[in-house]
């Protein structure tokens, strides 16, 4: 079937898509965006977090053609000519990025969570990532990073 | 260029890639941009434990639309017999272990390949299987070595008679389930051939042992074999050698004629890469009444596949912990229809030392010595079982740093008396150890024509940060800024260098890329530099040379448990983590791994089984739905620090490997903590509630 779909502010067309393949997948394989991260297919780690219609979603659990005629933004899509978001810089300076597969979705996540909270509390941070599986920083870097980009962006 | 004095081992400069993994740039292994029409393989896992295919019928999926090929033990390409047996993949009908793979079928798209896998008939000739390991299996026996090559058994003096007049003993059996390395990475593998020459972008700790591997079973000449592993998604010793996708890639991407991608699934990793055999332990120690250890007797039970005998090394540590008058270790293995365990995250020292340092948290209880002083009163003057120095040991250094940052002074040690509302609250502390391992590697540098410098060395940087800091230490050799400093790595055709496994990397790269540094700042020094001058090391001569010390890292750990009254649950609300390391190259990219290690180990502690069915002879939860790791919500307030800690002996930058020493002791600490707020001590991990429910306090 084909899709036709907005994904990070472009509209985009792919033919050929399997009823069954997921948002993951197209995102990924078919129009060249690999930032998105699969790592369970099944909703358990976040690795794979992108916007869907402007609400966090599990791309692996969304099927592609969920997607016709919605807008998708993925991780490529947070920094824009100014730069990097401020939670990305945070997440670079605070050492959150180890080997960085998690990254994209805890990226995703973050970014929601500081723009529908201004200043979340560790137990709000801790609640609201608890869907992102990190295997390697054991999650410290990643709260600093939280607030610190939560601080920077309450300051501007 | 401009030379400089100020170094830059010892600062924190962000890491190298960063920008490209926060913007989701960073291409890993099956990431790769265009390689033209892609196929797509999906492999089909026994059904059976242990039997024969007697025959896949292709026929019904052979004729589908988008399926390229389907490859079975009939057919699959004959290949060349490997050392790891692993990777005589397809090469025979044996079924060793469910889970095992038996066929895979290339396709032009994922799902069409899923599809076809999924419906493969494959016939099965079953016979018995045995999958569970017992005490007294009947096919326990003597492994010859353990990993890698350490005597499987030692005995110094004589400990039945020393525990037979100690004054306090304590004989205590632990258990450590199956635990699965689950990097959030899945195994993934690219391989592209040109004619005759392979190229493999993969997922995987070394470049350079995976040419070798894979020229070996396709009957190539190395040159012909390039593997490149630019970004790898952690490993954690799952990815420490190359891995059977990579195998079945290249065997499809030959037989289709295109590009194949192989990328495991989760439910894959639990059983074809590797896993941390489950321990059964029995520790004896007998002591004076001050706690002054006469006799140590640590014995491990374990499994390993009908594949391959891979003998963890479970009770290593202990031959080098403590002093005692004397001291007993051994190890035992039954090779079983179940999985082939690996590496995982410090095998060996991490089991151990759950068993160790919760025994020795048993006896600081028997004799009523505090648990700290315990320690210190059992450091040794040299190591115990070679009589070697230690090139530095700051045990005690890190027991009285971590004593006073995390208050441990005013404990009271009585167990299971401390309320805070509905919690129980206790502390618990251990020691950790891992070995300074340093492996030869080689490695060029070169001034670049328009200036600057370029390193290049076959390292991987599984998450660890060794881009960053093969640049910082590059930068110190050549005396420039790390700005004017481009370190490359992943790359198998930089030549031979050590695998990012056994926390030897920084070590063995940072060895190389000094020498390479120095080498070529003293030709510049002398021919003046206006590029093009390219110089080559390799360090086996001089690592080779490194002998008449005993090398390891050591620390301590201290935890705080708290445990619901109620419900058993247990949170943990602080961990502190104290490591004499060596030299710290750069803090930000350090203190990130040892605190994950040491979260690991919380996860191994609380949460990490992976749950054999004896009937079927897997693990059954094998996703992350049913094998749980520590999230964000599990983990509160946690810290490493390290000891200033110089070590001239250990390797020409005083720097011990950090990639696993977090792991080790972690779960005894939280163990000890639990002891401590309920009274109840939980020798099996993890340490569910339903192991304190019925023992705590009323
Ligand atoms: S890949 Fe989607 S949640 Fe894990
Ligand atoms: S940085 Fe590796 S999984 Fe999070």
């Amino acid at each position: 079937m084909r899709i036709t779909t907005t994904v990070n502010g472009q509209q985009r067309v792919v033919d050929d898509v399997w009823e069954g393949e997921s948002l993951l997948y197209v995102l990924r394989e078919r129009m060249g965006l690999p930032g998105s991260k699969n790592a369970c297919e099944q909703g358990e780690c976040g690795s794979c977090t992108v916007y869907l219609d402007g609400v966090t979603a599990c791309a692996c659990l969304v099927a592609g053609g969920q997607a016709e005629g919605r807008e998708v933004v993925t991780v490529e899509a947070l920094a824009d000519a100014d730069g990097l978001h401020p939670v990305q810089e945070a997440f670079l300076e605070c050492g959150a990025v180890q080997c960085g597969f998690c990254t994209p979705g805890l990226l995703v996540q973050t970014h929601d969570l500081l723009a529908r909270t201004g200043r979340p509390s560790d137990p709000e941070i801790r609640e609201a990532l608890a869907g992102n599986l990190c295997r390697c920083t054991g999650y410290e870097k990643i709260l600093d990073a939280v607030r610190l980009a939560s601080e920077r962006m309450a300051s501007r | 260029m401009t030379a400089i004095t100020t170094r830059a081992v010892g600062s924190s400069p962000t890491r190298i890639e960063g920008t490209a993994k926060v913007t989701g740039a960073a291409r890993y292994s099956t990431e790769q941009d265009h390689l033209g029409d892609v196929a797509y393989l999906w492999p089909v896992p026994a059904t059976i434990a242990k039997g024969r295919v007697e025959a896949v019928d292709s026929d019904a999926v052979a004729g589908l639309p988008g399926v390229l090929a389907v490859l079975t033990p009939d057919n699959a390409p004959r290949l060349e017999t490997p050392d790891d047996a692993e990777l005589a993949v397809l090469q025979d009908h044996e079924v060793s272990y469910r889970g095992q793979f038996v066929a895979a079928v290339v396709a032009t798209s994922l799902e069409t390949a899923r599809e076809a896998a999924a419906s493969l008939h494959i016939t099965y000739a079953e016979v018995p299987h045995d999958s569970e390991l017992t005490e007294n299996h009947p096919k326990l026996s003597k492994p010859e070595k353990v990993n890698p090559a350490f005597p499987t058994d030692t005995e110094d003096g004589d400990v039945d008679a020393a525990l037979a007049a100690a004054a306090v003993t304590v004989d205590a059996t632990y258990r450590t389930p199956p635990v699965h390395n689950n990097p959030m990475e899945p195994h993934a593998s690219l391989a592209v051939w040109l004619g005759h020459e392979l190229t493999l972008y993969d997922s995987l700790q070394g470049a350079f042992a995976a040419q070798q591997a894979l020229a070996k079973l396709f009957a190539l000449p190395p040159a012909s074999v390039h593997v490149i592993n630019e970004h790898v998604g952690g490993g954690f010793g799952s990815k420490g050698t190359v891995r059977l996708g990579a195998v079945l890639a290249a065997m499809a991407a030959r037989e289709v004629g295109r590009p194949v991608k192989v990328v495991l699934g989760r439910q894959h990793m639990f059983t074809v890469v590797g896993y941390r055999t489950p321990t059964i332990q029995r520790v004896r120690l007998g002591a004076d009444a001050d706690g002054q250890l006469t006799a140590i007797e640590h014995a491990a039970i374990e499994q390993t596949s009908t594949v391959l005998e891979f003998a963890e090394q479970t009770t290593v540590a202990t031959r080098i912990m403590y002093a005692a008058g004397s001291r007993r270790t051994s190890h035992r293995l039954a090779a079983l229809d179940v999985p082939t365990p690996r590496w995982m995250r410090a095998p060996g020292e991490c089991p151990g030392m759950f068993a160790l340092e919760s025994a020795m948290d048993e006896l600081a209880v028997a004799t009523g010595v505090d648990p700290v002083e315990i320690r210190i009163r059992n450091e040794p003057d040299v190591e115990p079982e070679s009589g070697k120095p230690f090139s530095s040991r700051n045990l005690v250094a890190c027991l009285r740093e971590g004593a006073e940052r995390f208050g441990w002074a005013a404990r009271d040690p009585r167990p299971g008396v401390r309320r805070d509302g509905r919690w129980l609250v206790g502390t618990g502390v251990a020691a950790s150890t891992y070995p300074s391992y340093v492996g030869p590697s080689t490695a060029s540098a070169a001034a670049e024509p328009g200036g600057g410098f370029v390193v290049r060395i076959s390292a991987a940087d599984i998450g660890t940060g060794a881009r960053t800091v093969l640049t910082q230490i590059a930068a110190d050799a050549l005396r420039v800024r790390v700005e004017e400093v481009r370190v490359e790595i992943g790359d198998s055709s930089f030549g031979q260098a050590a695998l990012a496994g056994g926390s030897m990397g920084t070590a063995s790269w940072g060895w190389a890329v000094t020498r390479a540094g120095e080498r070529l700042r003293a030709a510049l020094d002398e021919h003046g530099g206006d590029g093009r001058l390219e110089v080559h090391v390799d360090t086996a001569e001089e690592v080779k040379a490194r002998t008449g010390f005993a090398y390891h890292a050591f620390g301590a750990q201290y935890a705080e448990a708290r445990v619901d009254l109620d419900t058993g649950e247990v949170r943990v609300p602080r961990l502190l983590g104290v490591f004499g390391v060596g030299r710290i190259v750069n803090p930000r990219t350090a203190r990130s791994q040892l605190i994950g290690g040491m979260t690991m180990g919380l996860s191994m502690a609380l949460h990490e089984e992976g749950v054999l069915d004896p009937a079927f002879g897997d693990y059954v939860n094998h996703d992350f739905a049913g094998y749980h790791v520590a999230a964000a919500a599990d983990v509160a307030d946690i810290d490493a620090v390290w000891v200033d800690e110089q070590d001239e002996h250990v390797n020409p930058l005083g720097v011990k490997g950090i990639g696993e020493i977090g792991i080790v002791g972690t779960a005894a600490a939280v163990a000890n903590a639990v002891f401590h707020a309920t009274g109840v001590r939980v020798r099996d991990l993890p340490i569910r509630l339903d192991k304190l429910l019925g023992g705590l306090p009323g």
